[in-house]
């Protein structure tokens, strides 16, 4: 097996042309354009454009420490949240950048949901209070009818039949597997149009991360997904559209099918196939 | 091998009874200070010792005193100090909060006699008298920086996962921080607040400077008040065996008052997480 210098060596990967696009796709829920994200001094993303239609999953696969959750980060403005965090570019949101000056960022996150690597339910609250807790923090009306919506969002993240005597149990008190659900009720309450997920099951049991799978794959009916992960089978399975990422660039962006069967890029297959990652 | 072994095992037992016999130690002097007043104190305690002013031999006005001492400076001391916590803990990160930060530690372990004495200059010489209040604000002084210090550490524990985690729902960094971190911060900072109401119900020095003590209950905030400390410190300095013993009495009240309020803090902050 080579390893991953000798194989950025071969394919000469600072010379790789990254895919610069500028044209804007009109059907596209969100759309990055030439993202480039810095920490401090170290360039973590070079110039990443990447398209994600509504109603699917967009899977972004690459080797650890890549830059895939520093991108997707970027996509409901929580990578600047992090201090001596830096990034240009543009990403769209319906057709307007979220970057723009008028734009707030904590109205963008309301719109575009994250679930995390961690399951991170809050510690102090119970399971319903987990679930309305993005309505209640965002200051929802007094009238809202959270019983309503927390069994919806429960229901949606397949959760509800397994909770619903222990609304009143710590968020905590779970399982992992369980806990990843409810932080995605926990993010589809709020009813946003793009869920974000970070490596979502990587703390999880093979059987806990086949019930999120087959969640992601019932979510994008309503909403657009990108999800994170550095499992290639699980990108396989769940995506419609992949994007295979090195060193913080983007090397190839197509549809997952085309991507897994026939892969335009040498350093692509090389992943796939797994030579190295 | 075999004796290699038995060696470490020897090793092992020996730093524990190391450790143990240092406990000890420790504990002895705690124990033999806790054990001297209550017996010397108990006998002091009845209706009237507690409630009875000086003249009739009770310790009635310095434990209003004290209560009203902890009170007003809590009133003060722990929304400001909270507040200055979570500024350097939640939004500390630029060159200011360093220096604040930097001047907090440093007051934390203020002499507590030169905080008085300051009392004494900025509000004794101006209002011409000892007061309550400057008691009050010298004891403030004192309180601030230990609770702003433990609320920022308390709430530097606070994993960033659940920060984000409201974040990511667009909810803004005020109601983040009052909403899911100050919660799950909760015993940490009534740790905090407890330890600085510990350590301002038996300060001495700044109130000698200040309320300077007094013979009647209440008689307003410009007016001398008296205090447990203050009458531990003046009858055990008196030659009268009966004035001593009203003074291991005041100490035992002293213990048992800030032992309560801990005990009561606690189960009002325990019975809120549970809801």
């Amino acid at each position: 097996m080579m390893t991953t210098s000798s194989i950025a060596k071969e394919e000469n990967i600072s010379q790789l042309k990254p895919l610069q696009q500028e044209t804007i796709c009109p059907t596209a829920k969100m759309q990055a354009i030439n993202v480039d994200a810095w920490f401090g001094q170290k360039q973590i993303l070079k110039t990443v454009s990447l398209t994600v239609k509504p109603n699917t999953v967009t899977a972004i696969i690459g080797p650890s420490g890549c830059g895939k959750s520093t991108f997707l980060r970027c996509f409901n403005r929580m990578h600047e949240l992090v201090p001596n965090s830096k990034m240009t570019g543009k990403i769209l949101l319906d057709g307007k950048n979220i970057y723009d000056r008028q734009m707030d960022p904590v109205q963008i996150r309301r719109r575009v949901g994250m679930v995390f690597q961690k399951p991170n339910p809050f510690p102090t609250m119970n399971i319903y209070d987990n679930v309305a807790a993005g309505l209640r923090l965002t200051g929802a009306k007094k009238d809202t009818n959270l019983d309503d919506i927390v069994k919806r969002s429960l229901e949606q993240a397949t959760l509800w039949d397994e909770v619903k005597d222990d609304l009143k149990k710590p968020g905590t008190s779970i399982s992992g597997g369980q806990q990843q659900r409810l932080c995605i009720a926990r993010a589809i309450a709020l009813q946003p149009e793009v869920i974000l997920m970070d490596e979502p099951c990587s703390a999880l049991d093979p059987i806990a991360t086949a019930k999120i799978e087959k969640l992601v794959i019932e979510l994008k009916q309503d909403y657009a997904v990108v999800i994170v992960t550095h499992n290639m089978q699980q990108a396989s399975r769940v995506s419609d559209y992949t994007a295979f990422m090195y060193l913080g660039e983007l090397v190839e962006f197509d549809e997952t099918s085309k991507i897994f069967e026939n892969p335009k890029n040498k350093l692509t297959e090389k992943y796939i196939t797994g030579e190295f990652g | 091998m075999i004796n290699s072994y038995g060696f470490r095992k020897f090793k092992n037992r020996f730093f524990f009874i190391i450790c143990a016999m240092c406990v000890v130690i420790a504990v002895v002097p705690l124990a033999s200070i806790l054990f001297e007043v209550v017996t010397r104190g108990a006998p002091q305690l009845s209706l009237t010792f507690l409630t009875a002013t000086a003249s009739r031999g009770g310790i009635g006005p310095a434990i209003q005193g004290t209560l009203i001492l902890i009170g007003l400076t809590s009133l003060i001391g722990v929304p400001l100090g909270v507040l200055s916590g979570i500024y350097l803990s939640e939004f500390g990160n630029n060159k200011y909060a360093q220096s604040v930060r930097a001047i907090n530690n440093i007051l934390t372990q203020f002499p507590s006699i030169i905080v008085g004495i300051t009392a004494y200059g900025i509000i004794v010489i101006t209002l011409r008298s000892f007061s309550a209040i400057a008691g009050v604000v010298a004891l403030a002084f004192i309180m601030i920086p230990i609770i702003t210090r433990t609320t920022e550490e308390s709430l530097k524990l606070i994993p960033n996962s659940i920060r984000e985690a409201s974040l990511a729902l667009g909810a803004h960094k005020w109601r983040t921080t009052l909403s899911v971190v100050l919660p799950s911060a909760k015993s940490g900072l009534a740790t905090g607040v407890l330890l600085a109401v510990a350590r301002i119900a038996g300060e001495t020095a700044p109130l000698i400077l200040t309320i300077a003590g007094s013979r009647y209950f209440f008689q307003g905030l410009n007016k001398q008040m008296a205090a447990l400390p203050l009458e531990i410190w003046k009858n055990s300095l008196q030659s009268s065996p009966t004035l001593q013993a009203q003074g291991w009495g005041a100490a035992l009240v002293l213990i048992l008052v800030v032992l309560s309020i801990n005990i009561a803090v606690r189960l009002v902050s325990r019975s809120r997480m549970k809801t």
